[in-house]
């Protein structure tokens, strides 16, 4: 095939998808895809996938607050503790069902949105940056000193929950767990996306000064995405400590934070399908280039590179006019 | 009682008194003028009237109520819309969803109806097109609403900036230079535009200018200040005849205009 004949194949496919009846086929056909994957793969398969949807989440979370908001935040993993260790203490401590922790869950990572966010939305984003950073670092820190938390070496022997009898213990379940998570976390994103507060958000994020005197409460929006960003790492990180059943503070380093942010800023900040296949790549790459041990994060830094150099927008190309 | 009355206004920087002891007011339904040699404060005075600046100390009262203390966005809820010297487009959004932004003070959905597409919601969201896309077409930019506002012509930008503030449902729409960077039929559009406005909308209109053909042509009060002091006020005829007007002028780079 010619190389002209090529791009217009491209051009047709992105044609194509600009219509809202195909871009629902193709939705449907890889949900249908997702959904049945489990009966053909191994554990080892399953395993990677499950840590891709819940990247995904984490992912699409972060995107609220970076990618809707414009606002750099270098501690999400904070949020993501919250929610693992709400969940992980109220169920290995206190013996509360967990299907009960989740809402203490979403609570508790809703308040340390607001905690941080609160006094500090007010800074332009360099400075909210290096306090999310530092915020990401305290929790972290809290969680190794603290004896609720179980210090250094965390929560251990945290229950599995059960759902309707079944208890959740496989890898198939999870996956399923993980997977309804995601579809519900774009879902989410999606409607905000189009909706008064979604549009508040890209007209702080284009011109704070022009949103403000267009009636746009800039702080109050700004604490909106912080908000909601933290209650998806909140329901994660709930999720989280049950399939993992044992938590430490190490999981939750500047690094996961970094690599989360990685994820939205590669597959193309605020764009839903963008960070999914970021959040995708992120957990893949590695795992298929296992062969190469440890050269393979090299080349993944350096394929990274190469990604930003040539597509700063990300993977997933920019919206036509 | 005046729409807007402000008094012994008082904004200093770092100690460098920039408006000295202001007072002027704009009654309901007139257009009233701001002029002034460069730098003589107007853009200062804007600031202070819409919250961006704080001044150390005065009285601003609009429709009744101090707005002094006031942040720049329950200003605008409270009635009064601006627009910006050098355009403050949403750049990379669609017209229309420019002129969306001024219906956002008048809405209230929240996250729950966002996600839930709850009836209020879709009512609202209707409200919402259904307003910007009036607005838009009373600027005569309805056929361009899909387009991106940073791909339109100079002209047409402000008209998006204009229909934006008018979006808000403004009382008083406060303009920032609106004639800048205008060509002559453009400023007559302009002129009618905004006589347009206050015939079939009601708007108060205050505006800050250095074509002092177009101020004169369309104001009925103008207040001209110069080092953030009011030197003189009155109708056109009486403004270009004061000597002290004509003092602050001499010299400046405006002289051609006043001609």
């Amino acid at each position: 095939m010619s190389p002209s004949a090529d791009t217009s194949v491209v051009t047709d496919g992105i044609n194509w998808l600009q219509h809202q009846r195909n871009r629902m086929i193709v939705l449907m056909v890889m949900a249908a895809v997702a959904m049945v994957i489990p009966l053909v793969a191994n554990n080892y398969m399953l395993e990677v996938l499950t840590n891709a949807w819940f990247y995904t989440i984490l992912c699409l979370g972060l995107n609220i607050v970076v990618g809707y908001a414009g606002l750099l935040d270098l501690g999400y993993a904070a949020f993501f503790a919250v929610g693992a260790y709400t969940t992980g203490i109220l169920t290995s401590q206190f013996g509360i069902n967990f299907w009960l922790t989740i809402p203490a869950a979403v609570l508790c990572s809703m308040l340390a949105g607001i905690i941080i966010g609160g006094p500090t939305l007010r800074l332009r984003s360099d400075y909210l940056a290096i306090v999310t950073l530092g915020f990401g670092e305290i929790v972290r820190i809290i969680a190794r000193n603290l004896e609720i938390t179980g210090g250094a070496s965390g929560l251990i022997g945290i229950d599995r929950p059960s759902f309707f009898g079944i208890e959740l213990s496989q890898g198939i379940h999870f996956y399923y767990v993980f997977l309804l998570l995601a579809i519900f976390a774009c879902f989410v994103s999606y409607r905000l996306q189009n909706s008064r507060l979604g549009r508040a958000w890209q007209y702080v994020r284009e011109d704070e000064d022009a949103a403000e005197a267009m009636g746009i409460n800039r702080v109050g929006v700004k604490l909106y995405a912080y908000v909601i960003g933290a209650m998806f790492g909140g329901v994660a990180g709930s999720f989280f400590a049950v399939k993992m059943t044992a938590i430490s503070p190490e999981t939750f380093t500047f690094a996961q934070s970094v690599l989360i942010l990685l994820g939205v800023v590669l597959g193309g900040m605020g764009k839903i399908p963008g960070v999914i296949v970021g959040a995708f790549a992120l957990v893949l790459f590695p795992e298929i280039f296992r062969g190469l041990g440890s050269m393979r994060m090299l080349i993944f830094a350096i394929v990274m590179l190469i990604i930003m150099l040539y597509r700063p927008e990300g993977i997933w190309p920019r919206k036509q006019s | 009682m005046a729409l807007l009355e402000v008094q012994n206004l008082v904004l200093s920087f770092a100690g460098l008194e920039v408006i000295r002891e202001l007072g002027f007011s704009v009654e309901q339904g007139t257009i009233a003028s701001l002029i002034g040699p460069n730098g003589a404060g107007k853009t200062s005075v804007f600031n202070c009237l819409t919250g961006f600046y704080r001044p150390d100390s005065g009285r601003i009262h609009f429709n009744d109520h101090s707005i002094l203390r006031l942040k720049p966005h329950k200003i605008t809820q409270a009635g009064m819309a601006r627009t910006f010297q050098n355009l403050r487009l949403f750049k990379s959004m669609t017209v229309l969803e420019n002129v969306m932004s001024g219906m956002h003070c008048r809405t209230s959905t929240g996250v729950l109806g966002s996600i839930f597409h709850t009836p209020s919601q879709q009512r609202e969201e209707e409200l919402i097109r259904r307003v910007s896309e009036e607005c838009l077409a009373f600027v005569g930019l309805l056929d361009k609403k899909d387009r991106h506002a940073g791909n339109l012509p100079y002209g047409d930008q402000r008209r998006v900036e204009w229909a934006r503030a008018l979006a808000t449902k403004p009382k008083l729409l406060l303009l920032d230079e609106p004639a800048a960077g205008l060509n002559h039929d453009e400023k007559q559009e302009l002129i009618e535009l905004i006589l347009h406005i206050r015939k079939e909308l009601g708007i108060t209109i205050l505006l800050i200018e250095h074509d002092m053909g177009l101020v004169m042509k369309v104001s009925e009060k103008i207040t001209v200040i110069d080092y953030g002091k009011k030197i003189a006020e009155g109708t056109a005829v009486e403004v270009q005849s004061n000597p002290k007007v004509i003092e602050a002028y001499l010299g400046s780079e405006d002289e051609e205009d006043l001609l």
